[in-house]
């Protein structure tokens, strides 16, 4: 009984882990709910887009080469260089920006007071649009992030452990490196919206977008802004959970995974983001480790696996019932 | 000029409120009725009924279904591919316990199932609303697919885990198993897709399909009239998932034969049926089955097109696909949130009037 | 006056339709509505006014189950009224327009207002679907009930056009049509001429009024504009504050001090 509560620590440390690289997907979420009131799906294919580009830049395959081979009847793949990580981070940000800008241009401003259930239908769009797009540039074959990512076990850990429990816990690098990462990203966020100027607008346009407008600021390029970070936000999750399995379609679904994140954390708080991420994070990966032990299994009758799937949406939905505007959400009073 | 109201007198309001209040209107429904029951299972072969017309008929139940619930009642569900696995499993488990059940009521049957789980996963619509309701709805998605994937019983222990469908036959005519004919699977679909299109008409024209589109349209105001959202809301669900549920028994046992839950019914699913209704208008008979046609025919078109005419790798026309269906869904959505239908009454309103629009 | 009175211009009230015992409604901390007690009689036109935040909306929404207030009780035709949800109350024959237009937007005028019919048809979903028979029967009676309204509210000409597409006026008309279908006993509502032009505001007055006449309906209504309220109503409640500061005739409640307090200022110096 003592191993098994070793292992449940464990799980749900690993869990708390794996939260936080959902909240790095959320985060992104609440940001563009705050100031533009879409609920985008399609962070998470931004997500992969960004991981997609930057592997694509850094070893210099040629944007687009299947579809010009298939036109011209030609056999392009590579520039034949490789550029130094800097660059290509450089450049796949400046990428991001410029995305950032065409759905302003081309989609959201062509969508302002429409419902936000159309909105949110747009962004599915979007993200079909943008796999699609995505796999044209640059293939659909999976690839492996080449930036110097600590990964593996976290031997420091292991063997602390083992010297307190006589068990080493299994701690990866990658998921301590995004949980750093995550609360370096939260704080930044944090200072930047409360001290500066840009983060003040930011504010004043997620509280009202009429008000914010009538005192000179420009809703257009506060959204140009926030989709940006938005899409750096995307470009971090992307690498960190690239670097995990693979820069492949699957990355597109952490989506998936961040919506109950965030109907458990509430839309609008950032805070709640982080919170849901780790509950969820330790919420499925303790239950599943219960249900598919041995002892469960002795008890009931019965063992589950593969929970995962669908623990986080039966969790938040249960959730939701009870409290709608979710952990940190502003209550909502309906008025007639 | 032709096609006009003048002379077309409405005597009664019952005539006033007919589903098509032209005659050429009229006419031209009973013509295409005519052909696809008189002509078309006479000239089917097996490409055309399983690449095009037989997937067609049964998306279109499903995107009736779905247009019910989100585009008549207002409620958005990413639920439609667990709700088509229910009515899958639902006939495999009926089909395979009674043998001698006539395969018509297996299919009804499988709907009712699939309903009263549809009620049981809308009770949340009374609390969340709009995509946190659709985000919800991703937890049937998700836990169906889940327990048909890992609870033996449902696949009745077959070593697979995949399901398949045995020989059913009506009037003589097998309709599922691997030799019934492409006439009679169309036939099968085609009567279902018929009745059951009245069924959606009729049910949205009078007393609840007002009573859907004002939970839709403003949900206080509609409580405050009389309407009792939640019975209001579980009706649309009870009635949309049965819809899907047909089409996910006709999917699994007529159409596709066998079927992978995880594969067949996923949440790619849910989202193409969502977007047979963007693309064809929300909130329209009409427009469910021009989304239906659009998304069944356009990626066989484009493969046809890309791989079969100029040669190309065919990854390319699945990229290009998504690339396609993305953009429509945007342009659909920026242009005329109420879809292709909305389009065509638009144009039709013209017609009427044409050559003299003053 | 237990048994109702007889107005000046010679219109006989009835006994009390509804009767507000002692009501007190707080959110939270902040008391939207202070004890408050009047009551409303059939078939006259009872006003409720008071500058804003008086809590005059939330008193509407009191009366028709969206807010249930802490303390007091209601009388619905002389028996108290359990706690239901507003769905409920409006299948008693309560029916409401809201200050901001709250029509179907989706659909057209006609349909809008027969959507105010609800409570009235009864057909079951078995008949709904096949529709042929009772259903289509059910449908063409309601209708003739409806045709009668959007003649009285002479709005036949955009019978079929889809209300979000109809200007303010013609808005607050419909919405208005769509609660008379109801039929009901007992009729709110909330600014009916709020944000309208005179002719505007006179045309609605007319039908105001004309709906008491012709149909004896019962009228309890919030209004700032002054004149057309004193012009109007029978009886007239003043709120200010949450708290009711004045209630009697026009004339009444013109010479009532608190209210020339309250809507001219008080000097508290």
């Amino acid at each position: 009984m003592y191993d098994q509560l070793l292992y449940g620590i464990e799980a749900a440390i690993n869990g708390l882990m794996t939260g936080v690289m959902y909240s790095l997907v959320a985060l992104g979420f609440v940001l563009i709910f705050k100031a533009s009131g879409i609920f985008n799906y399609a962070q998470g294919v931004m997500a992969l887009f960004g991981a997609l580009t930057l592997v694509g830049i850094q070893s210099g395959q040629v944007p687009f080469a299947g579809l010009i081979n298939a036109i011209f009847g030609t056999n392009i793949q590579n520039f034949g260089w490789e550029l130094p990580a800097i660059a290509a981070i450089i450049l796949t940000i400046a990428m991001m920006i410029l995305f950032a800008w065409m759905v302003e241009r081309y989609l959201l401003k062509h969508l302002i007071n429409q419902e936000p259930i159309i909105l949110f239908m747009a962004t599915i769009g979007l993200a079909y649009f943008m796999e699609g797009v995505g796999d044209l540039m640059w293939g659909s074959d999976i690839k492996k992030i080449d930036l110097p990512i600590p990964q593996g076990i976290n031997n420091t850990i292991d063997s602390l452990t083992y010297d307190w429990f006589g068990y080493g816990f299994y701690i990866d690098n990658l998921d301590i490196t995004a949980s750093v990462l995550a609360i370096i990203l939260v704080v930044t966020l944090t200072i930047f919206s409360q001290y500066s100027s840009t983060g003040r607008a930011l504010r004043a346009v997620a509280d009202d977008h009429q008000a914010a407008l009538s005192v000179g600021i420009s809703l257009r390029s506060i959204w140009v802004i926030v989709w940006s970070i938005a899409g750096f936000i995307a470009l971090v999750a992307g690498v960190m959970w690239g670097a995990k399995s693979g820069v492949q379609f699957s990355l597109s679904l952490i989506t998936l995974k961040a919506l109950p994140v965030l109907m458990l954390g509430g839309f609008t708080s950032i805070p709640g983001a982080i919170i849901g991420g780790m509950i969820i994070g330790v919420g499925e990966k303790v239950f599943e480790f219960v249900v598919s032990s041995s002892w469960f299994g002795d008890a009931m009758g019965f063992t589950m696996n593969a929970t995962e799937n669908w623990f986080a949406y039966v969790l938040a939905l249960v959730f939701l019932v009870f409290r709608p505007q979710g952990l940190f959400g502003e209550k909502i009073i309906e008025r007639v | 000029m032709l096609y006009r109201e003048a002379g077309d007198y409405k005597k009664s309001y019952a005539e006033d409120s007919q589903t098509f209040p032209l005659k050429l209107d009229r006419w031209a429904y009973y013509a295409l009725l005519a052909v696809a029951f008189l002509v078309v299972p006479f000239v089917i072969n097996d490409y055309w009924a399983s690449a095009v017309l037989i997937p067609f008929l049964i998306w279109s139940i499903a995107s009736l279904g779905l247009n019910i619930l989100t585009g008549y009642c207002g409620q958005v569900s990413l639920g439609t591919g667990g709700f088509m696995a229910v009515g899958a499993y639902a006939s495999y488990k009926l089909m395979t316990s009674f043998p001698d059940l006539n395969i018509m009521i297996i299919v009804l049957l499988s709907g009712a199932i699939t309903a009263a789980v549809g009620v049981v996963f809308g009770l949340p619509s009374l609390r969340i609303k709009g995509f946190y309701l659709a985000v919800a709805t991703l937890a049937a998605q998700f836990f169906l697919v889940w327990l048909f994937n890992k609870v033996e019983w449902f696949y009745n222990y077959s070593a697979s885990g995949q399901i398949s469908s045995p020989t059913r036959s009506m009037f003589g005519f097998e309709v599922t198993g691997p030799t019934a004919s492409a006439s009679a699977k169309y036939l099968f679909c085609l009567v279902l897709v018929v009745g059951l299109a009245w069924v959606a008409r009729n049910l949205t024209r009078g007393r609840i399909g007002r009573s859907w589109m004002a939970i839709r349209d403003m949900d206080i105001a509609a409580e405050i009239i009389g309407v009792n959202p939640l019975k209001t809301k579980l009706t649309a669900f009870a009635v949309s998932s049965f819809f899907v549920g047909v089409a996910g028994a006709l999917m699994f046992a007529v159409y596709l034969g066998a079927v992978d839950v995880g594969d067949t019914f996923g949440i790619q699913k849910s989202f193409l049926v969502l977007f047979m209704i963007i693309i064809g208008g929300l909130g329209s008979i009409l427009g469910s089955f021009i989304g239906a046609a659009f998304l069944v025919v356009m990626p066989v078109l484009l493969k046809n097109v890309m791989v079969g005419m100029l040669g190309w790798p065919s990854d390319m026309s699945s990229y290009l696909e998504l690339v396609i269906i993305g953009f429509l869904i945007m342009l659909t959505l920026i242009l005329e949130p109420h879809g292709v239908a909305q389009l065509w009454r638009v144009t039709k309103q013209k017609l009427r009037l044409w050559p003299f629009p003053h | 006056m237990s048994d109702g009175y007889v107005t000046p211009d010679g219109r006989t009230i009835g006994g009390k339709v509804l009767e507000m015992q002692n009501i007190t409604l707080r959110f939270g901390g902040v008391v939207a509505i202070k004890d408050i007690s009047f009551d409303i009689r059939e078939g006259e036109i009872r006003a409720i006014i008071g500058p804003n935040g008086a809590g005059k909306s939330s008193m509407l929404n009191v009366i028709n189950g969206f807010y249930h207030p802490q303390e007091g009780q209601i009388l619905f035709h002389g028996e108290v009224r359990k706690p239901m949800k507003p769905y409920q109350i409006a299948k008693q024959g309560i029916a409401r327009t809201f200050q901001n237009i709250a029509l179907f937007k989706g659909m057209s005028t006609l349909d809008n207002i027969m959507t105010g019919r609800f409570n009235h048809m009864k057909t079951n979903i078995i008949s709904q679907m096949i529709w042929q028979g009772p259903a289509a029967r059910e449908e063409a009676e309601n209708r003739e009930i409806v045709e009668k309204v959007i003649d009285f509210l002479e709005i036949q000409a955009i019978r079929k056009t889809p209300v979000g597409a109809l200007p303010y006026g013609l808005q607050k008309r419909v919405e208005l049509g769509r609660a008379l279908a109801a039929q009901p006993k007992l009729l709110l509502l909330d600014e009916p001429m709020a944000g309208m032009n005179v002719e505007e505001k006179e045309d609605m007055s007319r039908f105001i009024l004309d709906v008491n006449d012709e149909f004896g309906t019962t009228i309890a209504l919030i209004e700032h504009d002054m004149g057309v309220v004193m012009d109007i109503s029978d009886r007239v409640v003043v709120m200010d504050y949450g708290k009711k500061i004045g209630d009697g005739t026009p004339d009444e409640v013109r010479n009532n001090q608190a209210v020339i307090d309250a809507y001219l200022g008080v000097d508290h110096g």
